[in-house]
């Protein structure tokens, strides 16, 4: 009824292609926009910040890297734990070495680095395809991880080999922290939101370009798309290095902005590369919304749950814990069932039943 | 359905009435996971402890306790949801019994306001309460551990280490790798030679470690374990046949579940304790108050061992320190400020942990601004095929070591983090 095409005439190109190119699904998109960067940020506590929306944002960041390099170029990866890695110890080197830096340089500057980490280990893919290509970045994630456990320059020579993130700000002009404990949840929450928000939409636009277009060529089928002219060796090494960027930088903002401290370990494993790869499956292969759509699956439900069953049901945290991992396996077997493209998928299935419902035929 | 809504109304009136005038003592436990074999006997003596306070006390200064428990798994971000969705009940006291959410919790728990203590864990320069205003590690951390062990060893050696090697067997996460520093700068001062072999997360493989114990055969081998690790470890070392007395552990690797698998092949296997056990009077109080009401956080199987009673050890520190604060400030109501105050005031001696039930459980000792670490002693244990014994007194950690070592950590992080001495004006 509402939601439809009908009426909605586009004179030009550039409007004929442009992302939403239904009024109504492009007035729900800046309603979420203007309500997660105006008004959100007045309603935020610590609670909602730190144990949801902080960590939902920095995994997006990661999903779509991820999403980009294998839901776009088809390049399997299982580095992202090592990559993410990456990102938060150049945060950390150059917060320590360089206390005067913004925290919007820091980020950047780690997104750099991770993409020259990335470039490098992406160089065996130009050989190798497949499981071969998981093995070897496999191999990446252990070797980093490894690294940064042994060299006590990467965590300053500290006892324990824990990194833990200072204070510091938004950025020159902006004198608001976004790191430390003294921290304010809107702080961090909109620092996260701006590069959610930036990151989100130049990856859109990537992915609808040529460059994406030769991605998805390698992806699909990479002799054809060598017979047609795609260099595989360009488009294999720019999907890495745009996502070892993204990666790259949702590292060091959970590093530096969600959990203040970490430990290479337990906090950048092989299990993060899995918890990344299964959000990108479950929230859909090459699909923004399903970037998102999978981080919200993996990392809010657990938490609702534990706060609907212990908080609400009385549940012993034992028990809720052990119901948390039922519920979420069932859940993610269901959709893969029902919908082996994911989430996204079921999203546009959905909306394209509403465009011709009442009458479907 | 209608007992879903019933059990759901119960809960949110249970959560709604008391929630002003509660001392509330959240316990971050983890009973999942790889940890949860250590983590759910602690947990269990925590809160029985404090329900005993209520059922039989009426709570502390006639102020009901509350638990609260939160799941973290021993995963660090899940530790931040449980601080968080904890803190706002009014927490006095945080005890997250892992190193990694520790270092997590010291910024924020200082920035807080909300006093934390990690007895014999987290993060050992926080013995310097000049720095760390609201960390308290008493009474002992990772440091003098390693020192005591040491200590001992010279003991059984005639006071020489000349020549010996001793592998550190550790976890490879900020835990195991806390005493590295120490027991370098021991080695350098008496002689022996140090081998660092690191066990990955979660500890289930240990191969590869142990042929090279094989290979070198040291003279001792000490272990910083904890989990499913520590089985393993006990497991291999017997395959390797190695000789279990020289085989030593620390104080969360020498539980009972540990040893309990290996039984009588593991007899010999010696670990570090910082409290005694053996059948005090609390655990007939707890048996009788707690269990027989059908209170207990567990199912009464764990009472007297060894983490269970370190659990109970915890609670009662904490409870203590709540005292002292009630008394300091003359208001049974206390807030997370006061509970700081009176943990910096806290006295342990004999008395006190008799009128508790436990005789000497743990050292006496007292804590000041200075100095949030106690006296750092420990006793060493042996399991002799069926159960813990006692082997020795509390043995004193060697503190002209271990002090430089946490003053210069310290000095590190308060430069890091630009923070002024506390202690100057008081």
């Amino acid at each position: 009824m509402i939601y439809r095409e009908a009426g909605d005439f586009k004179t030009t190109y550039s409007a004929d292609n442009q992302t939403f190119p239904i009024r109504f699904d492009r007035m729900g998109y800046y309603a979420v926009l203007i309500f997660a960067a105006v008004v959100i940020p007045f309603l935020i506590n610590d609670y909602w910040a730190n144990s949801l929306l902080i960590p939902f944002l920095i995994y997006a960041i990661a999903a779509i890297g991820l999403n980009i390099l294998t839901g776009y170029c088809g390049q399997v990866s299982l580095g992202t734990g090592g990559f993410m890695a990456v990102g938060a110890f150049t945060s950390y080197k150059l917060m320590t070495a360089f206390p005067g830096l913004d925290m919007i340089s820091i980020t950047l500057l780690s997104g750099v680095s991770t993409a020259l980490v990335g470039v490098a280990f992406g160089l065996p893919s130009l050989r190798i395809k497949g499981f071969y290509l998981a093995v070897a970045t496999l191999a990446a994630q252990f070797f980093l991880v490894w690294l940064f456990n042994k060299v006590g320059w990467f965590y300053n020579y500290s006892a324990s080999g824990q990194i833990s993130a200072p204070s510091r700000d938004f950025f020159y002009f902006i004198p608001f922290e976004v790191t430390g404990p003294t921290a304010t949840a809107p702080a961090k929450y909109l620092f996260c939101l701006l590069f959610v928000f930036v990151l989100a939409w130049v990856a859109r636009n990537l992915t609808r370009g040529s460059v994406g277009r030769q991605w998805m060529a390698i992806r699909d089928m990479d002799i054809a798309a060598e017979i047609i002219g795609v260099s595989p060796l360009r488009a294999k090494l720019t999907a890495f290095a745009v996502s070892s960027f993204y990666v790259g930088i949702s590292g060091a903002l959970l590093f530096t902005v969600y959990l203040g401290a970490v430990e290479v370990g337990a906090s950048y494993g092989i299990q993060k590369s899995f918890l990344v790869l299964f959000m990108i499956i479950i929230g859909g292969l090459g699909s923004i919304f399903g970037s998102f759509a999978g981080a919200a699956f993996m990392v809010l439900l657990p938490v609702i749950l534990k706060v609907l069953l212990v908080d609400g049901l009385g549940f012993d945290t034992a028990l809720s814990a052990h119901f948390q991992f039922v519920i979420v396996g069932a859940l993610i077997m269901f959709f893969l069932i029902v919908e082996p493209h994911g989430l996204a998928r079921l999203w546009a299935l959905a909306k394209e039943k509403l465009r011709l419902w009442p009458f479907p035929h | 359905m209608k007992k879903l809504t019933m059990l759901a109304l119960t809960s949110a009136m249970v959560a709604g009435t008391p929630a002003m005038a509660d001392l509330v003592f959240p316990s971050l436990s983890y009973r999942t996971g790889p940890y949860a074999a250590g983590g759910i006997p602690f947990a269990d003596g925590y809160a029985d402890y404090f329900t005993l306070l209520n059922q039989r006390d009426g709570g502390i200064g006639g102020v009901m306790t509350r638990v609260p428990e939160c799941e973290t798994a021993y995963d660090t971000e899940r530790g931040v949801e449980c601080y968080e969705s904890t803190r706002g009940e009014g927490a006095l006291v945080y005890q997250p019994l892992s190193t990694g959410i520790t270092y997590q919790l010291i910024p924020r728990t200082t920035a807080d306001g909300i006093p934390m203590h990690t007895m014999g864990y987290g993060r050992t320069s926080a013995a310097n309460g000049d720095v760390f205003s609201h960390t308290f590690n008493y009474p002992a951390n990772y440091w003098d551990a390693a020192s005591v062990i040491i200590n001992q060893l010279l003991e059984e050696n005639d006071g020489s280490l000349e020549g010996k090697t001793i592998a550190l067997l550790y976890h490879n996460s900020a835990y195991g790798r806390e005493p590295i520093r120490t027991l370098q700068t021991l080695s350098e001062q008496y002689g022996f030679t140090l081998t660092e072999i690191a066990v990955d997360h979660p500890g289930q493989e240990q191969g590869n470690q142990w042929l090279q114990i094989r290979r070198e055969r040291p003279d001792y081998v000490v272990m910083w374990g904890w989990g499913v690790m520590n089985q393993v470890a006990v497991q291999e070392a017997i395959n390797t046949r190695y000789p279990m007395e020289n085989f030593i552990g620390n104080w969360w690797a020498g539980a009972d579940h540990d040893v309990e698998q290996a039984g009588a092949a593991a007899a010999g296997y010696r670990s570090l304790n910082m409290n005694r056990l053996g059948d005090m009077p609390v655990f007939d109080a707890i048996r009788e108050h707690v269990v027989d009401a059908g209170l207990a956080a567990g199912d009464g199987s764990n009472i007297g061992n060894v983490l269970y009673t370190r659990g109970v050890y915890a609670a009662f520190l904490a409870a203590e320190a709540a005292r002292t604060a009630q008394e300091l400030h003359g208001t049974a109501d206390i807030d997370a400020a006061m509970m700081r105050d009176g943990m910096e005031a806290l006295v342990i001696d004999a008395a006190t942990m008799e009128a508790a039930g436990m005789p000497g459980i743990g050292p006496e000792f007292s804590v000041s601004c200075e100095d949030h670490g106690g006296t750092g002693m420990a006793i060493m244990q042996q399991w002799d095929g069926e159960q813990w014994v006692t082997l020795t007194d509390f043995i004193a950690p060697d503190d002209s070591v271990t002090q430089p070592l946490v003053e210069e950590d310290s000095a590190q992080y308060a430069a890091e983090n630009g923070i002024e001495p506390q202690c100057a004006d008081s």
